[in-house]
């Protein structure tokens, strides 16, 4: 909370703030101290939290007229489309904004990565964000096996499958998630019911996960600890306010490209297709977002370490914290890791790229390579980086990068060595 | 302004990757045309779906069915806009099975504009039956859920060819070079002059493929017109929007000695 006491200036306010500080809390809201020099890639979790609220609205008036059920779910679908009044443009938008969704959290989480936002003290913002984007992985696959096509079908029956991998219970479990002995009509009420849960519980997260920002309140481009409130922070409202505003338009404009001119370019045609247990599609193949991780698990021969390297490869995130041992947090002032972290971007686009392709001959070979890379990365050259990297120094405010160079000599020093 | 480009460039390039690698590889080269309803005003041509629907009804109805479709969307506006008199007539010029009535019977009526398509067959197993085991799919989303989309429908029409040598087909299988794995159980479904436009449009197997395709477009996709319109005023909003408000950010921001 801010610094300073907030009293409301009239007599109701006063009394009402009294019983229920929530007065105060929008104060903190908008007074927040916020670092000035954070730049657009800060912005992603306002878009973020716009994707949510996008997904929970649109989703609830979709559910009024959708029938959770294996005959009528296609059909229902179908009447979303053609009969309820602009109801094709309530589902492209839900459609779509998953993917907007998912485009935002990665670059919401490359940006983490690069100016090492999960480090200390941040580490619990981090992890409440790593589950929230499991519980999102969750809510895509059971929202895109509602409208029962022949993707949600068979993308089911893979998922479900991969529990069958745990030894000794698996195959009762998979049962026990299917309620009954295939993917049928309660897999998909469950699968209904779970998804219209999860984002309340996302929702609950998210104010986590705001709250554990705002105590340590938000790390930077310079990545150095700043002062609270100072030169270096403008309050959250109006500038930050305006420029999350702005970047959201620029957003939307985008989603509103993919839901007009493009809605159905980024699901797969299959899924058109009424689900059909006894017509098994060509290729199975995930929602485009969760391809770098269906590549993880196919480049494994063996079934359960192939899930166990799949699930690894998302918690493995979580212990991130602890595995980068490098105390600079920005890698503007690590010249290796950022080269490392380029080549770790590069990987995950190779392994989304080789999730799409068939699992065979040289598509599964670059798989298994840039897999094994994966996790190379966070295992080994994370914390040995943290060892051995000669890093730049580091400025000691924001404003002097900002500024051009504030008197200081270590600094200064410092750089006329590098240079020599 | 050096961010946000930095920005806009990520973003475009990611958008690329994705639908590039959402695209699975196709065989063979497509045959390509110009649908008039692509692009940001693309809308259907009339005549083209008046026609398509023809084609539909006289040729693909007898196998394939459109169930999610009613009479009454062919009145309706960004459709094939057949009149009010036009639509109780195609209508009425069905027969279904309704029922049971007070008496406990089932009986057959004329369809009203508010039925949906009448099918061809009972059920799937009655289709499967009377086309050697095959289903003829249901035309309804056909256009979206083929890869390739339109240009695939209408290259897929004009596909048929005699088998190369060394292929042999079964009875009832034939050789279409478009189909995934070249073999079809569907005959060539139409010919030169098969039907005669009511519009005198000279019907060659290409108008055809192409007017039934445009049909089927729309079938699939009948608030399309709509959509592109809205999506044009809802674009332009936004633009001017974001304009307006990062003029704002850049007043609001020149309080302070940092840069947007």
């Amino acid at each position: 909370m801010s610094d300073h006491e907030y009293t409301p200036s009239s007599k109701v306010g006063k009394w009402f703030n009294d019983r229920l500080p929530l007065l105060t809390l929008a104060n903190h809201l908008t007074d927040y101290p916020t670092p000035k020099n954070l730049n657009y890639w800060w912005t992603f979790g306002g878009i973020l939290t716009f994707c949510l609220i996008t997904q929970i609205v649109t989703g609830l008036t979709l559910a009024m007229h959708y029938i959770a059920h294996a005959d009528m779910a296609f059909e229902s679908v179908e009447h979303i489309m053609r009969d309820v009044n602009y109801g094709w443009l309530i589902r492209y938008i839900h459609a779509n904004g998953a993917s907007m969704f998912f485009l935002a959290v990665y670059i919401h989480i490359f940006r983490s990565l690069f100016y090492g936002s999960y480090k200390s003290p941040r580490e619990i913002i981090w992890i409440i964000g790593i589950i929230i984007y499991l519980l999102m992985m969750a809510a895509a696959f059971m929202g895109y096996v509602l409208p029962w096509g022949q993707m949600s079908f068979w993308g089911a029956t893979v998922i479900t499958n991969l529990f069958s991998a745990i030894p000794l219970v698996g195959e009762g479990i998979v049962t026990w998630l299917w309620g009954g002995y295939s993917v049928d009509n309660p897999t998909l009420t469950r699968f209904f019911t779970l998804h219209y849960l999860i984002p309340f519980l996302i929702l609950g997260l998210v104010v986590l996960h705001i709250w554990a920002l705002h105590v340590p309140g938000n790390n930077n481009p310079v990545g150095i600890d700043i002062k609270k409130p100072s030169k270096d922070t403008v309050p959250f409202h109006p500038y930050i306010v305006i420029k999350d505003g702005f970047a959201l338009l620029m957003f939307m404009i985008v989603f509103a490209f993919f839901v007009f001119y493009s809605p159905n370019i980024l699901g797969h045609a299959d899924n058109y297709i009424e689900a059909n247990p006894m017509v098994t599609p060509a290729h199975i193949v995930p929602e485009w977002y969760l391809l770098p991780f269906y590549a993880i698990l196919r480049s494994v021969p063996d079934k359960l370490l192939g899930v166990v390297a799949m699930l690894s490869a998302i918690l493995i995130l979580a212990v991130l914290p602890w595995l980068d041992t490098s105390k600079i947090r920005s890698a503007v002032f690590r010249p290796l890791y950022k080269q490392f972290y380029w080549i770790l971007v590069a990987d995950v686009l190779i392994l989304g790229y080789m999730g799409a392709m068939p699992a065979e001959g040289l598509y599964l070979l670059i798989a298994r390579v840039a897999t094994a890379y994966y996790f190379l990365h966070f295992l080994v050259i994370l914390p040995v980086l943290g060892f051995k990297e000669k890093t730049l120094p580091i400025p000691l405010s924001i404003t002097e990068p900002v500024l051009g160079g504030s008197p200081n000599l270590a600094t200064a020093k410092h750089k006329e060595d590098i240079v020599k | 302004m050096k961010n946000l480009i930095k920005l806009l460039s990520v973003l475009a390039f990611i958008s690329l990757a994705v639908t590039t690698s959402s695209n699975s590889a196709e065989t063979t080269k497509l045959l390509k045309t110009d649908w008039s309803f692509k692009g940001l005003f693309g809308k259907f041509d009339r005549g083209a779906l008046q026609r398509g629907y023809q084609v539909y009804t006289e040729v693909c109805a007898s196998c394939h069915s459109m169930k999610y479709v009613s009479y009454r969307n062919l009145g309706e506006k960004g459709g094939p806009e057949f009149s009010e008199a036009e639509v109780k007539a195609i209508a009425a010029s069905f027969e279904l099975t309704d029922g049971p009535n007070a008496d406990g019977e089932m009986f057959t009526r004329p369809a009203k504009p508010s039925d949906k398509f009448v099918m061809p067959y009972e059920n799937v197993k009655a289709a499967q039956a009377a086309n050697g085991g095959a289903y003829p799919p249901d035309m309804s989303v056909l256009v979206k859920a083929r890869g390739g989309g339109v240009d695939y429908i209408y290259s897929l029409l004009q596909g048929y060819e005699d088998a190369p040598s060394g292929i042999t087909l079964d009875e009832g299988v034939y050789y279409n070079k478009y189909m995934y794995g070249n073999k079809i159980k569907m005959a060539a479904p139409l010919s030169d002059d098969l039907i005669e436009y009511g519009d005198g449009t000279n019907a060659t197997v290409e108008q055809m493929s192409k007017d039934v395709t445009t049909f089927l477009m729309w079938a699939a996709e009948p608030h399309l017109e709509s959509r592109h319109q809205m999506g044009f005023k809802a674009i332009i909003y936004l633009i001017i929007l974001t304009v307006l408000v990062y003029f704002s950010m850049k007043k609001i921001w020149s309080r302070v000695e940092s840069e947007v």
